[in-house]
């Protein structure tokens, strides 16, 4: 993932001189060739993030387009409240990359993990907040943000998932993707984590279960729409996040539902519960201690539906 | 002896005085604190912006203008006052201060506000927005400079040095702090505190082109600024040395009146203070 932005923010930077990346002294090995072509677009600011996004502040609000680059929680909370007051305050024209969302960084340990900045971001004015699960999403999220001004936050993933792209599908920012149909319950999930999701799908379809799979990419405007349709269509929701219930895509879709009147049949939201991921591991040995593994997604799509199936049945027999 | 003040003096005298007067009765009509803070930048503010920045009140926006930035943000009054008083919006406008529905907080605010260039309040922004609006400058080639005004309490904050690092190693001599140095924080003097001296010392070393001044006397402030930046390829630092609440004489060097408000016959007694100072 981590490469396709890269990649995609090198063309872009390209036909617009506008365009600049700072980096909070990381990108090893990723940034070299960005820094050379570009270095009038291209700045090190070194360790220090509230500087990092001051700056960014400053830049944007002279016209720059500004990408601020560091990974797990540095370029957010480290520096948060410069985010809030200087960044979303003034509406400026800056995105915060995040490389490294959810357990990327596994083995490094918690400080390294971005497991709360989804909630925190979320609520922060202005501030637009995208998890995509798949280089295609990248690619296009990366693009679309360039061509949108305000503030944005990209949580980019060391997995992805396997890209899943309709013929002349178009990305935009706000709207979900779905993945695959399904009429028996709708699994909603942002960032790499897709790739468990659609694991688990297929395990289940399997099973005879039809999950309609949404990749809720913009997790901040929510796509309310397609959360209404398939609360409609399928009759409940799982949501999937490498975060924590607090807060995150799970509470977004909670909150917005509830508030609409429109209440799934079942509703569950599958992220990190344990507070603290203290345990060292890969991204897909975390995944699987914390129970976001297709196994665990499986079982709680069944004992979902199958508790809805009970209800029913004492409904009906009512 | 001292000199007669010149023209341009006795201008920013006017100001100063002009700023002070508002800046209590902003503060003790709506109610707000730091009055202390306000007086002691109002002659770096009146200097600043009777002769130093280049500003447009009819084009608030003017892509060449000089950028001013409020780092100490509680000074806020001060700052609309001269902004007020410099056209950029009706001075009626200052009476709503700190009032429900007003657009004018108690911290500096750009909204709704021509002349505001940024909204500060949380200590050891300011100068990090400053050095990113310098190094767009620098990129540009443009000739305007930035100017931020910092308190010596908020150089507390790391991120203050974070930025102080970054200007110098960029080389930002369009940058330009002016440390409104009165040496009292919030709740006690600064050497109390968290002592910052040697300070002068810590901006040069951190590679900054260094003058000290009496932040109260208008000439040497003018001479000062007039020739920044003091060393090509530097950023400059002003350290102005000031009396908190200066020009009220029992609000000068007090702690308490950095957050009091006057009201009644205090209120009265610094009014007849100013309206009789020249």
């Amino acid at each position: 993932m981590r490469d396709a932005f890269v990649e995609t923010l090198t063309a872009l930077a390209e036909h617009n001189a506008g365009i600049m990346l700072l980096t909070g002294d990381l990108g090893f090995g990723v940034l070299n060739r960005f820094a050379e072509r570009f270095p009038r677009q291209y700045l090190n600011v070194g360790v220090a993030e509230q500087n990092l996004a001051g700056l960014a502040t400053g830049l944007a609000l002279e016209g720059r387009i500004i990408f601020t680059y560091s990974i797990a929680n540095f370029p957010t909370l480290r520096c948060l409240e410069q985010v809030r007051n200087d960044v979303c305050y003034h509406d400026a024209n800056v995105k915060i990359v995040s490389i490294g969302g959810g357990f990327s960084y596994g083995p490094l340990g918690i400080s390294h993990h971005a497991t709360e900045d989804l909630a925190i971001l979320r609520a922060l004015p202005n501030m637009t907040v995208v998890a995509p699960c798949d280089l295609w999403e990248v690619k296009e999220a990366t693009r679309a943000l360039a061509g949108t001004t305000g503030p944005a936050l990209l949580r980019i993933d060391k997995s992805a998932a396997a890209s899943i792209v309709h013929p002349g599908e178009k990305f935009q920012l706000g709207r979900a993707r779905q993945l695959r149909d399904g009429a028996d319950i709708a699994l909603v999930a942002a960032g790499g984590i897709m790739e468990e999701v659609l694991s688990a799908a297929d395990m289940l379809a399997q099973r005879g279960i039809q999950c309609r799979v949404l990749s809720m990419a913009t997790i901040k405007p929510l796509d309310v729409e397609s959360l209404v349709r398939a609360v409609d269509e399928t009759g409940g929701i799982v949501t999937v996040e490498e975060h924590t219930v607090d807060g995150g895509l799970g509470g977004a879709v909670a909150e917005i539902l509830l508030e609409m009147g429109c209440i799934p049949k079942c509703f569950h939201r599958i992220g990190l519960r344990a507070g603290f991921s203290s345990i060292v591991g890969t991204q897909k040995y975390l995944r699987k201690v914390y129970g976001m593994d297709p196994p665990a997604i499986v079982a709680v799509v069944e004992q979902k539906l199958l508790s809805r199936e009970l209800w029913l049945s004492e409904y009906i027999a009512r | 002896m001292r000199q007669a003040p010149s023209e341009s003096e006795t201008e920013t005298r006017k100001l100063a005085r002009q700023i002070r007067l508002h800046a209590l009765r902003m503060t003790s009509s709506g109610g707000s604190s730091h009055i202390g803070a306000a007086l002691s930048c109002a002659d770096l503010l009146a200097v600043l912006y009777g002769r130093i920045l280049r500003v447009d009140p009819l084009r608030p926006k003017w892509p060449d203008r000089d950028r001013f930035i409020l780092s100490k943000g509680h000074a806020g009054c001060a700052v609309y006052a001269v902004l007020a008083e410099r056209g950029f919006f009706p001075v009626e406008k200052l009476l709503t201060h700190y009032q429900d529905g007003s657009d004018l907080s108690g911290h500096v605010s750009h909204k709704r506000i021509p002349g505001v260039e940024v909204s500060t309040g949380s200590l050891g922004h300011g100068l990090s927005i400053g050095a990113g609006m310098a190094y767009a400058g620098k990129l540009d080639g443009a000739t305007n400079r930035v100017v931020v005004l910092l308190s010596d309490g908020e150089c507390d904050e790391g991120s203050t040095w974070e930025s102080a690092l970054f200007a110098s190693h960029h080389k930002l001599d369009n940058l330009v702090a002016i440390l409104d140095y009165n040496k009292i924080q919030s709740l006690a003097p600064v050497a109390e505190t968290l002592g910052l001296e040697p300070f002068a010392d810590k901006w040069t070393s951190f590679g900054w082109a260094l003058r000290e001044v009496d932040g109260h006397d208008h000439e040497a402030l003018l001479g000062a600024l007039a020739t920044i930046p003091f060393a090509a390829g530097q950023p400059s630092c002003l350290i102005a040395h000031t009396l908190k609440g200066k020009g009220v004489s029992f609000m000068e060097n007090t702690v308490l009146w950095h957050y009091r408000i006057a009201r009644g016959e205090e209120y009265e007694a610094a009014l007849g203070e100013l309206e009789g100072s020249k």
